[in-house]
């Protein structure tokens, strides 16, 4: 059983989790003014804003991917502008995967994010605005303190579906050893060639680490809520 | 000198309705402003925070807060502001939310003396009860030694006990730093203890106005108490009826007369007074 899991080949896993970490972290850059500016606007655009937030929910990961595709291959102004000034490929190669999976996975920071902001005392926002602190000052020393639950989930949630992903990563990224090919991915071409057994084992490993993701949200989030039980 | 003369629209329980107030006031002043509620009186606290948008003018000293429909940022205003529900900042100490708004321990340290915080200064705002928070809200107000203190129904979730506590803190604080302050409350004994003006709001608009005396002793002519209260029950006993009414925390009885009794409805709110000459007073 040793001797089976040493010839086991990681680098998927590896890929999967370095490509969910990065991913994750341009996430939480973006969409933390993004969320908070959903969660306090009254402006008529707000509507358009989160339809637009909440589409790679709904579709397809082909349809996404594809899209992807065409605004980033080298045939395209937006390729080619990379391709020529900064010798970038977009499609293709692991910096391809990161654009699509922040595309991918954006909802699943945004929300939590805008949630939990908007479920903070509004009377506790306007004391930090007549202490004469800024909008980015409030939203960084009172408001994200005070959504650790949900910041939790934002992270965790975004960095779990990024590991998750399978299509669009297919599409925009194909499957190339170390560069490209993430454990979904692997799993996917494994079944192919009818190598069921280290299908198997990937497949289980994956059950495994989501499992043990979400549960550990799931118990911090218990706590915290325990924590601070009186407050809303 | 701070000159309100405010005009909005608002959109409430009772349908649109025009809030519509002209107020001067002297500096130093401390300010009750009562009313059923829906009459506007938090909406003109928000509006002179700048939390909310209004038409009109607001001058405090020489600084224009509002200027026909431009408003100076809340950040811009100096003022402090006591809610209802505290609004302290969970994630930070007692001493760090007083921080938060301005780095001055000195100052820090001296409000939380003032109002008996300072044992507490190390502990998270989730594990005080109601009275303290209250009272770190108010030493959070004071910190950036505001020139207009607003409070909204700052008192109405305490007990009795703690209540009066607060009001002799508020008290000390207002003759000590002198700020303006314009309070919202329902409670008469509380608007005598601490304002020198009382003003009455009614769907918007000023009904009155003048000094907690004028605006709450409700006697007239010959009477000598007068009470406002709920009447709760009318009882009929042989020949006569009793009206059970709740005046402040106390049921009493009151007999009335057949007539009376015809007229009157259960949950009325109605004064009952009488012309005592030799009340007695016990403790």
């Amino acid at each position: 059983m040793l001797e089976t899991l040493k010839t086991i080949e990681l680098t998927p896993f590896i890929l999967s989790f370095k490509l969910a970490g990065i991913t994750t972290l341009i996430l939480f850059v973006i969409s933390l003014p993004l969320a908070w500016y959903l969660s306090q606007t009254k402006s008529k655009a707000k509507p358009f804003l989160e339809a637009v937030t909440a589409l790679p929910i709904v579709l397809p990961p082909s349809v996404l991917g594809f899209y992807i595709l065409v605004v980033l291959s080298q045939n395209s102004p937006l390729g080619q502008f990379f391709d020529e000034t900064f010798d970038i490929k977009l499609v293709f190669n692991f910096t391809g995967l990161v654009v699509a999976s922040c595309f991918y996975s954006l909802p699943f920071m945004v929300q939590p994010l805008q949630g939990g902001f908007e479920s903070l005392n509004k009377n506790m926002l306007e004391a930090s605005y007549i202490s004469g602190k800024s909008k980015m000052t409030t939203m960084l020393r009172v408001a994200l303190p005070n959504i650790k639950p949900a910041l939790m989930t934002a992270i965790i949630i975004t960095f779990a579906h990024t590991v998750g992903e399978f299509g669009v990563v297919l599409m925009v990224g194909g499957s190339i050893p170390d560069e490209t090919k993430v454990a979904s991915v692997a799993i996917y071409e494994m079944v192919e060639i009818m190598d069921y057994r280290t299908a198997h084992i990937y497949s289980a490993i994956m059950v495994a680490i989501s499992f043990l993701v979400l549960l550990g949200v799931y118990i911090f989030n218990h706590k915290q809520s325990k924590k601070i039980g009186g407050f809303h | 000198m701070i000159t309100i003369d405010i005009n909005k629209k608002l959109y409430g329980a009772n349908g649109e309705m025009d809030l519509d107030v002209y107020l001067e006031i002297e500096e130093g002043d401390f300010i009750a402003l009562a009313g059923q509620s829906g009459s506007g009186k938090t909406t003109l606290l928000r509006i002179l925070a700048g939390f909310e948008e209004a038409e009109g003018t607001l001058q405090i000293g020489d600084e224009l807060w509002l200027q026909g429909s431009k408003a100076l940022a809340p950040q811009k205003r100096r003022i402090g502001f006591v809610f209802q529900d505290y609004a302290l900042f969970p994630n930070m100490t007692v001493e760090e939310n007083l921080l938060f708004v301005k780095q001055d321990r000195a100052l820090a340290e001296h409000l939380l003396e003032i109002t008996e915080l300072s044992e507490l200064k190390k502990r998270l705002p989730n594990t005080l009860s109601g009275g303290q928070k209250q009272r770190v809200s108010l030493c959070r107000a004071m910190m950036n030694r505001p020139k207009l203190l607003l409070m909204d129904e700052p008192l109405s979730a305490l007990d009795p006990t703690m209540r009066t506590k607060l009001q002799s803190e508020i008290l000390l604080l207002h003759k000590e730093f002198g700020t303006t302050t314009i309070m919202v409350s329902h409670d008469p004994s509380e608007i005598y203890r601490l304002a020198s003006r009382v003003v009455v709001l009614e769907l918007g608009k000023m009904v009155n106005d003048g000094t907690p005396k004028e605006v709450l002793l409700k006697t007239n002519g010959s009477q000598k108490f007068s009470f406002e209260g709920e009447l709760l029950e009318i009882v009929k006993v042989d020949v006569i009826y009793v009206a059970i009414i709740a005046i402040g925390q106390q049921l009493v009885e009151v007999v009335i007369s057949e007539h009376e009794a015809e007229n009157l409805k259960i949950g009325e709110s109605i004064r009952v007074s009488t012309k005592a000459f030799a009340p007695t007073i016990s403790q």
